[in-house]
């Protein structure tokens, strides 16, 4: 075990601090589907832009004010693409509204592709974030300690704000019922535009944190994060945050593992064999609320 | 208004609906035996120009992936669905159709890794051997492709027991999930002597091989395929079980009441698409004429999603006219816009890219403003236009300024 623990710990340690990384974008998910019942395919691009967004920002600024443009212009992004994209399609069928969110991440694919030419953007480095630490001879990045505490820090936050304020309040209603919410006066559309909000933020976090430890940017690099946040979300059972939070560690910690035992292919493949036993087995997730189906 | 409503149940009085099914079937036959016989001239009489050098790339591959929307629209649109595994049975049909069409001489050479590969078998050499090379490539293709799409259906069979019990969107993160799987394992190294891992497995029989004398078929021959295959969903689809899966599709809970094995059903339609996403990704490979499993990605099967919501979902030749526009316009009408210039004036921002993005905005606009794409849930037919014709000759007097309508 403890030969296991010392020849693994390199891939257990960037494991735990990708399932942080995961889970900031896996929150997004599932609070969006908690309320909207939509699979938000365009989320994982949003991720993406938040990094291209950030290189071409510290490119002419200094890093203090280009990491909050970060975040304000992802958030921005999420609002926008919540109002132009999903509000008009409210009462359409869900399915038109996921086919819209495949649009979107098709268009921001699209234009990650025109601005930055195809190639591979370098990230900068951040510079406490990437200096590097040593924990029982395994050299790391400081991103890798920050991470798990940053991550838990935020979810504990997030947590007392649904659990304490006015607006969590209203989040929780509209995810339990959303007509009986909009007759009891809650204002639908800017709670969905405040989930969105919280969730593009949490994900231009967790895209600061996750390019410090890849370095380069793609168009579609935000795709496969995104996948695998949502499987984290489903697996932890949608609509909960504690559960996605779990779930993505999970996810994180077993594939670096995987990758650690040298069947790096199947690293990715993994993620998606544990969506499938999790749906066969309990498809509701850990935490998820039995559904019932009314006629 | 009234006198339309008049007209056309004038018209359906003079000719019951079986005849002008007849009619369509008819003209049907004739417009396709023309589009045969235009290919065939284009195949190997017209001059090459710059012109043609574009567009029969576009009619080869419009052709492949209108049968790629269709089996899609067959299962999200006619079944109601929403599976977005397409890409993952389009693998498998490309990888097995091109692993029975690698001739013996070429393994060493594409399996060079793997010590030429294990499966040295080809259909068209086996074939050609006996009947000549002409007719080996001909039959050998077919009985690929026919097993290409077996592959996948079979494979669709498996996992549709699972997957198909969940509901909407679950469904389509399951079956989006089996085909990164798919994906994953086709380039693991350990299958390398079938696979190939993750190099590109090439040399097999493409489409520039079907020729019967020194007449070639280059862009006849997927017309050919993709139009049987088209005809033979058609058929599913006015059967009574396509009838039960529009029944599924509006409603779940009606279908069972009325008596529809709806897990039957679902696996039937799942299955049947399958197969022919199968066909599709062998005829890709055919076309592309080399193939890696990297590039059959989730964005793929979005492509066609999108395809098929531009032609409108529920529509067989909204699909068909949607693969033939997207097509066209992604790889030759909207090429200006990467080019730098239009015409001779010099436009910073139009490079490489900018194409796409374009693209993407109109995909948008037509997924939000259009949500009902091209042809909505109606097909197009001779009599439909002949009587919508009809009926806007007669009408014009009363309702000129509404006619948009």
């Amino acid at each position: 075990m403890s030969d296991f623990l010392s020849a693994n710990l390199p891939y257990i340690l960037t494991g735990i601090s990708v399932g942080g990384q995961y889970a900031l974008i896996a929150i997004g998910y599932t609070m969006v589907y908690g309320i909207l019942r939509l699979i938000n395919f365009a989320h994982g691009d949003v991720f993406m832009v938040a990094g291209l967004v950030m290189i071409y920002t510290t490119a002419s600024l200094p890093m203090y004010i280009s990491i909050p443009i970060v975040l304000i212009a992802t958030v921005l992004l999420g609002f926008l693409i919540e109002r132009v994209a999903y509000k008009p399609l409210r009462s359409a069928p869900r399915m038109s509204v996921m086919i819209s969110a495949i649009g979107v991440s098709y268009l921001l694919q699209n234009c990650a592709l025109y601005f930055t030419g195809g190639l591979p953007q370098t990230y900068p480095s951040i510079p406490w974030l990437s200096s590097s630490v040593t924990i029982w001879n395994a050299t790391t990045k400081m991103v890798t300690i920050v991470t798990p505490i940053l991550t838990i820090v935020l979810v504990f936050a997030l947590a007392a704000m649904i659990k304490y304020t006015k607006i969590g309040m209203a989040m929780r209603a509209v995810s339990k019922d959303f007509e009986t919410s909009q007759l009891m006066g809650i204002k639908i559309n800017s709670v969905i535009s405040f989930t969105f909000i919280v969730g593009c933020f949490l994900a231009a976090v967790g895209s600061l944190l996750y390019f410090t430890n890849y370095q380069s940017v793609i168009p579609t690099s935000g795709a496969m994060p995104g996948l695998k946040a949502f499987v984290a979300a489903v697996f932890g059972g949608i609509g909960s945050i504690p559960g996605a939070v779990i779930g993505a560690f999970l996810i994180g910690i077993c594939e670096n593992i995987i990758k650690g035992l040298g069947l790096t292919t199947f690293s990715d493949a993994f993620t998606f064999v544990l969506l499938i036993v999790i749906l066969m087995v309990k498809p509701t997730g850990i935490f998820g609320e039995k559904a019932t189906d009314k006629v | 208004m009234g006198k339309k409503l008049n007209n056309a149940l004038n018209a359906s009085m003079r000719n019951p609906l079986n005849a002008d099914r007849r009619t369509d079937r008819f003209v049907g036959i004739v417009l396709l035996a023309v589009l045969y016989i235009v290919l065939f001239l284009l195949d190997n009489f017209l001059p090459q120009t710059s012109f043609t050098l574009m567009m029969i790339p576009v009619l080869k591959k419009g052709a492949i992936y209108s049968l790629l929307c269709v089996s899609m629209n067959l299962l999200n649109g006619f079944t109601g669905l929403f599976s977005l595994g397409q890409a993952g049975f389009m693998l498998l049909g490309a990888y097995t159709y091109a692993i029975f069409s690698i001739p013996e001489s070429q393994h060493e050479a594409v399996y060079q890794y793997f010590g030429g590969g294990a499966v040295r078998f080809s259909f068209s050499e086996a074939i050609g051997s006996v009947l000549g090379a002409n007719a080996g490539s001909w039959l050998g293709a077919i009985i690929a492709i026919i097993i290409a799409g077996l592959v996948a259906a079979g494979f669709a069979a498996l996992i549709g027991i699972p997957v198909l019990r969940l509901k909407s969107d679950y469904l389509a993160i399951a079956t989006l999930g089996f085909a990164e799987i798919i994906r994953a394992v086709f380039q693991w190294e350990g299958l390398g002597v079938i696979t190939n891992g993750s190099n590109l497995l090439r040399k097999y029989t493409s489409f520039s091989n079907m020729k019967i004398g020194s007449l070639s078929f280059a862009t006849l021959f997927p017309f050919l395929i993709v139009t049987v295959c088209i005809a033979l969903i058609v058929l599913l689809i006015n059967s009574s079980y396509g009838r039960a899966f529009k029944a599924i599709r509006d409603d779940e809970v009606a279908a069972e009441a009325m008596g529809i094995n709806l897990f039957r059903h679902k696996m039937l339609s799942f299955v049947i698409s399958s197969f022919f996403a199968g066909v599709g990704g062998a005829l890709l490979a055919m076309y592309q004429t080399t193939i890696q499993a990297a590039a059959f990605k989730t964005a793929m099967t979005y492509e066609i999603l999108l395809m098929v919501v531009i032609g409108g979902i529920g529509s067989i030749s909204g699909s068909c006219i949607a693969a033939f526009l997207y097509t066209a316009c992604n790889e030759w009408w909207l090429r200006f816009l990467d080019s730098g210039h239009l015409g001779s004036l010099s436009v910073p921002f139009f490079r490489d890219g900018f194409r796409k993005v374009i693209f993407s905005i109109i995909i948008m606009v037509i997924v939000l403003f259009f949500s009902r794409g091209i042809m909505g849930d109606r097909e197009l037919s001779f009599t439909g236009l002949m009587k919508r014709r009809k009926a806007k000759k007669t009408a014009q007097p009363e309702e000129r300024g509404s006619e948009n309508a």
